[in-house]
């Protein structure tokens, strides 16, 4: 009886899949990428939703949880004064916790689920980089990355995709050329991470020096926090110079552990990654008197110059909007990539797509708190290409000397005279 | 030659302070019978709780202290309010619910005081004293390897001299039998989780000057190199937690300076297959009943 | 009637919720297995139309996790070996194929058994390392296991920033993956065939796993588990055993891990390292350990569980500075709360709590 009843499932389970195979199809997708405005995904009359991947827990968390907020309450005081042509900025973060599994399904849950317009300042390089081939084939507009990684300048490969700040390699060429020039026939050395970022950096650095202008090479990994093996081999081979490529947690440590060493005081200059003085400062702790006289490349108005307009305009939105949290260049750069992106989907039109926004960003010429130019173009994906040397001087960090930019090839280091860029009167960019 | 001597003491410094953490790891192990895998979260909330203290006081003494007390406090608190309750038909249970008291533990403190990473400053000098050019250890260093010795010294008196000592020896090796005699056992249990704690807490106060500075994840692989050094030594030897995390720090030393930062978690691997291999129980195993 | 045991009367109720066990299994386990699966792909058809692309991500991501848990929960459950290193095998599975397909797309070697292959080369590549772990780890017991794997776990990005020309260091590798066939349909959302690949491998991985559990090893496995000198005495091979039972879950993860690395188009060292090695614990545990149903169970828990705490933590609006400080960490927070609830209400997990709630139900009926 069981054996009959049995088989009789088989069989009716085999015909109803014949049947249902029959049944089951997909009809075309409602709206697509380039519909008209009111069935662009994330675009509504009233509102435009924006996202973002951000690691706001976990040991990547320190500093760059801070990005997104700063963002977020740029869009809020935009949409206070009137929104994008009418239209309020939703801003929606998820944390990944920088581990690239999660960023595959939040970024999926964005796209898919919530349908956001685009992907903003997704941050981290091997976060994002498993993402591109699913931003590309959904058509997603990926705007202005957080991470200096050149992978985001293909336009042919991934023709959605933006970089925001200059590339490792740019900086590389732009810090070794100002080590050329101030430290002429000193012993340059090189510590980097042991990813694209040490690597790309040292890529640019030999480039402007040479392939022996760099004396000893170091790495270090995130998960090994013991860097005085390394630090000692630099003071054996003699440094006189540090180029380091590291994140603000090993600059400080570097630091420490040098002085640790004893006697072995070289002229560090890390890049703008981790170079941040307030950051650093607090790291320390008692110790900040070792950042005196640290040289750095930055690519934002240093965020305690209270002179400068942009730093004035972003206190201001920071301590309505922002609950008045402490004040560093990762407010600095959260907000710019905010202003950013409202010049870019106000250049975009009232009429929004997704075409159309990629087009507004393409077609360049973007002025703001940026001290350098931005290369976008439609052959060019790559972000802003100049840096300003700063200073730490009895404990105040300060810009010096002039802006340079370069391309990530082979190009030379040039000056970029064009005047700094002031914000508008109310702080939002015009049409 | 004179590199060599330098990773030897550099790795000596790192070695103590692995070694003070696997033995909170093996007490608590001697204690219960299981991994505190809550470990590092722990001395991570009793770390912040003693920089806080120390900055605002002023006084890194009274944030030792502060740590020796909270170290504790927590102990006890997470052996009577958490770990009692979890059933042992499944030896694992411990361990799901230490990872989840891991993230509980990580995600309060990051609430709390934000996941930026704090300076936690050394109360000793930290240059390294030459010795004929060579940096050796730093007066810091002596401070930690004077610590992590005082602190074996005493566990060891009072697990051999005292009667508290030979209560809790009693109530970890026969339970049942210790409760005829008279033995509390569930006392015993909480004092030696709080004993764990206030070492763990010790080392971590100790090796945080060192690291990257306090933030939730500080203790993440200080753990796992501890484990390391807990499992080299043998789980049920204090003297091995001591050994392991001596040759766990020297190897960790040598490879960094050898052969790159990147491949130090190999060198552990290899280590612990070279050691477990011969010795299944770690170096300082004791002898293991006859098998057929 | 020829039984000598009485028998209660069962109601259709308990009937339904209990199956019996008395007396031993007549037919074959193989068929027996077989027609589960075609059951169970047959339901997963119907679901994977009726849900959207995104929910059909999950359900792949969930079918990858099944692959894993399977095997693992064999290995811990089962045969009492604890193991931390699984997220280091599903890294050989997930950069095997990476490598393959990308190698076979390189040469335009295309066509629908190249995916086949490549899994196949990830599972064989999985189960070599898990012979070479499970040999050097067989005499290793308890904690002593949990370190080396731990240990093992903590490998997976020194190889790929040692050897970054083949796999590229911390970025990872994009894995080519051929589009869903023409045949299927112009609109065919590529997640749900996505989901398909990822049901089909997590079937054969259940169904593996159960043939082998009701076999001779499976009862060697739990010889060897509950008492290993009695099993020794028995005639059981103690130490091949245990390499068996830890290759088999071996091959398990590498499929898993391949699986996975067809559905996200990426593979990279910081998927695969510690945490991802506890979680798999965390799901078996919770799921219920030593039982497949707990592997699946555990399965869904570790794609949910997340997903659903971010959900709660969304609907609260909260001001800008507490938002800062709450944002990430209170999902985290009532994770962890969760885990430690459950563990301590229920010790088996997921599944004995459900067999508690059916021997209740038929008691009652």
């Amino acid at each position: 009886m069981l054996r009959i009843a049995r088989r009789g499932i088989v069989v009716a389970a085999c015909l109803a899949l014949v049947a249902a195979s029959s049944a089951c199809s997909d009809e075309a997708p409602s709206s697509s990428g380039g519909g008209t405005a009111a069935s662009v995904p994330g675009v509504t009359d009233t509102e435009i939703v924006l996202g973002t991947h951000m690691p706001l827990t976990g040991p990547a968390a320190a500093g760059y949880s801070k990005i997104s907020p700063a963002t977020k309450a740029y869009f809020e005081y935009v949409n206070a004064n009137g929104g994008v042509h009418g239209r309020k900025i939703k801003y929606l973060v998820e944390d990944d916790g920088y581990n690239p599994a999660n960023t595959q399904t939040l970024v999926r849950k964005l796209v898919l689920e919530d349908k956001v317009f685009a992907i903003l300042n997704g941050l981290g390089t091997p976060t994002h980089t498993g993402v591109l081939d699913f931003l590309k084939t959904q058509e997603v507009p990926d705007l202005f990355v957080a991470s200096g990684s050149r992978s985001w300048n293909q336009p042919e490969k991934y023709p959605t995709t933006f970089g925001f700040q200059p590339d490792y390699t740019v900086e590389g060429k732009i810090i070794a050329d100002f080590v050329k020039k101030t430290y002429p026939g000193q012993v340059v050395c090189h510590m980097g991470q042991d990813d694209d970022f040490g690597r790309d950096s040292l890529a640019g650095v030999e480039q402007v020096l040479g392939a022996d202008g760099v004396k000893e090479k170091q790495k270090y990994v995130t998960s090994n926090t013991n860097i005085t093996p390394q630090i000692q081999a630099f003071k054996a081979a003699g440094c006189q110079v540090v180029i380091s490529a590291t994140i603000p947690a090993f600059t400080a440590l570097s630091l420490g552990t040098a002085a640790k060493l004893g006697g072995f005081k070289p002229q560090w200059v890390p890049s703008s990654v981790g170079a941040d003085y307030t950051t650093l400062s607090g790291l320390l702790g008692e110790g900040k008197v070792l950042l005196e006289g640290l040289v750095a490349p930055g690519y934002l108005p240093v965020s305690t110059d209270a002179s400068n307009p942009w730093v004035q305009l972003y206190q201001k939105v920071n301590k309505e909007y922002n609950g008045d949290a402490p004040f560093d260049n990762n407010i600095m750069f959260g907000m710019t990539v905010g202003y950013l992106t409202v010049q870019a989907l106000l250049k975009a039109g009232k009429d929004l797509t997704r075409e159309g926004l990629i087009s507004a960003v393409e077609s360049g010429g973007f002025k703001n708190a940026a001290v350098g130019p931005y290369r976008y173009s439609a052959s060019d994906h790559s972000g802003i290409g100049g840096m300003q040397m700063g200073r730490v001087t009895g404990g105040v960090q300060a810009a010096f000397g002039p802006v340079v930019q370069t391309d990530d090839g082979a190009g030379p280091v040039q000056e970029y005279t064009e005047a700094p860029a002031t914000p508008t009167s109310n702080g939002i960019p015009a049409v | 030659m004179e590199r060599f001597v330098f990773l030897t003491f550099d790795g000596l410094s790192r070695g103590a302070v692995y070694a003070a953490f696997a033995l909170a790891l093996v007490l608590i192990w001697r204690a219960a019978r299981v991994v505190n895998f809550a470990q590092g979260a722990m001395a991570v909330v009793t770390a912040y709780a003693a920089y806080m203290v120390s900055d605002a006081v002023g006084s890194y003494l009274v944030g030792f202290v502060v740590a020796l007390v909270g170290g504790l406090l927590l102990g006890a608190l997470v052996e009577r309010g958490l770990m009692r309750f979890v059933g042992h038909a499944n030896p694992l249970n411990d361990v799901i619910v230490a990872l989840g008291l891991v993230l509980l533990l990580t995600a309060v403190v990051g609430i709390i005081f934000g996941g930026e990473f704090r300076a936690a400053n050394q109360p000793f000098d930290t240059r390294a004293i030459e010795v004929g050019g060579v940096p050796l250890m730093s007066r810091y260093d002596l401070f930690i390897w004077g610590t992590v010795a005082t602190i074996v010294v005493l566990l060891a008196l009072l697990f051999t001299r005292t009667a508290v000592g030979l209560r809790m020896r009693a109530a970890a090796f026969a339970p049942e039998v210790s409760r005829l005699l008279g033995v509390n056992v569930g006392r015993m249990l909480t004092l030696g989780w709080a004993l764990a704690a206030v070492v763990g807490a010790v080392a971590g106060v100790l090796i945080l000057p060192t690291e990257l500075g306090l933030h939730p994840h500080a203790m993440d692989i200080v753990f796992a190199s501890s484990f390391a050094a807990a499992i080299v030594g043998g789980l049920d030897s204090p003297v091995g937690a001591v050994v392991g995390g001596i040759i766990v720090g020297l190897i960790l030393s040598y490879v960094s300076g050898y052969l790159g930062a990147a491949l130090t978690p190999v060198a552990v691997l290899a280590v612990l297959l070279a050691v477990l291999l011969l010795r299944p129980g770690g170096i300082f195993s004791g002898v293991r009943a006859r098998t057929v | 009637m020829s039984t000598t045991q009485v028998r209660p009367a069962r109601s259709p109720i308990s009937r339904l919720i209990t199956p019996r066990r008395t007396g031993p299994r007549r037919g074959s386990t193989l068929l027996r297995h077989l027609l589960w699966v075609a059951i169970a792909a047959v339901a997963v058809y119907f679901v994977s139309y009726g849900i959207d692309p995104f929910r059909n991500y999950q359900l792949a991501t969930v079918a990858a996790y099944l692959c894993v848990t399977a095997g693992l929960t064999m290995l811990t459950g089962l045969n009492g070996q604890l193991s931390l290193g699984h997220g280091a095998l599903m890294a050989c599975g997930a950069y095997t194929v990476a490598l393959a397909q990308n190698e076979f797309s390189d040469r335009g070697v295309l066509g629908a058994w190249a995916l086949p292959v490549s899994l196949a080369l990830g599972v064989l590549v999985a189960a070599l390392a898990g012979a070479l772990i499970g040999v050097c780890a067989a005499r290793l017991r308890g904690p002593y296991l949990a370190g080396v794997t731990l240990a093992v776990a903590l490998v997976v990005p020194a190889f790929t920033t040692r050897f970054a020309g083949l796999f590229n260091a911390d970025q990872g590798l994009s894995v080519y993956v051929d589009p869903a066939p023409a045949a299927l349909g112009q609109y065919f959302p590529p997640e749900r065939w996505q989901a398909w690949i990822a049901i089909g491998a997590a079937m054969l991985s259940l169904l593996i796993v159960a043939n082998l559990v009701n076999s001779r090893f499976g009862r060697a496995f739990k010889a060897v588990r509950d008492d290993e000198v009695a099993a020794k005495l028995a005639g059981i091979h103690v130490a091949r055993t245990q390499v068996l039972a830890f290759v088999v879950s071996a091959g398990c993860a590498g499929l898993g891990g391949g699986v996975l690395a067809v559905i996200s188009q990426s593979v990279s060292p910081s998927v695969f390292g510690l945490t991802l090695s506890l979680n798999l614990l965390l799901a078996i545990v919770l799921g219920g350990l030593g039982s497949l149903f707990g592997a699946a169970w555990g399965a869904l828990l570790l794609v949910l569980l997340p997903y659903l705490t971010t959900e709660v933590t969304r609907g609260l609006s909260l001001s800008p500075g507490l938002a800062n400080k709450l944002e990430g960490n209170l999902p985290l927070a009532i994770f962890g709360l969760t885990l430690i609830i459950v563990m301590l209400v229920a010790p088996g997990g997921i599944q004995d709590a459900f067999r508690a709630l059916g021997r209740t139900i038929r008691r009652r009926f």
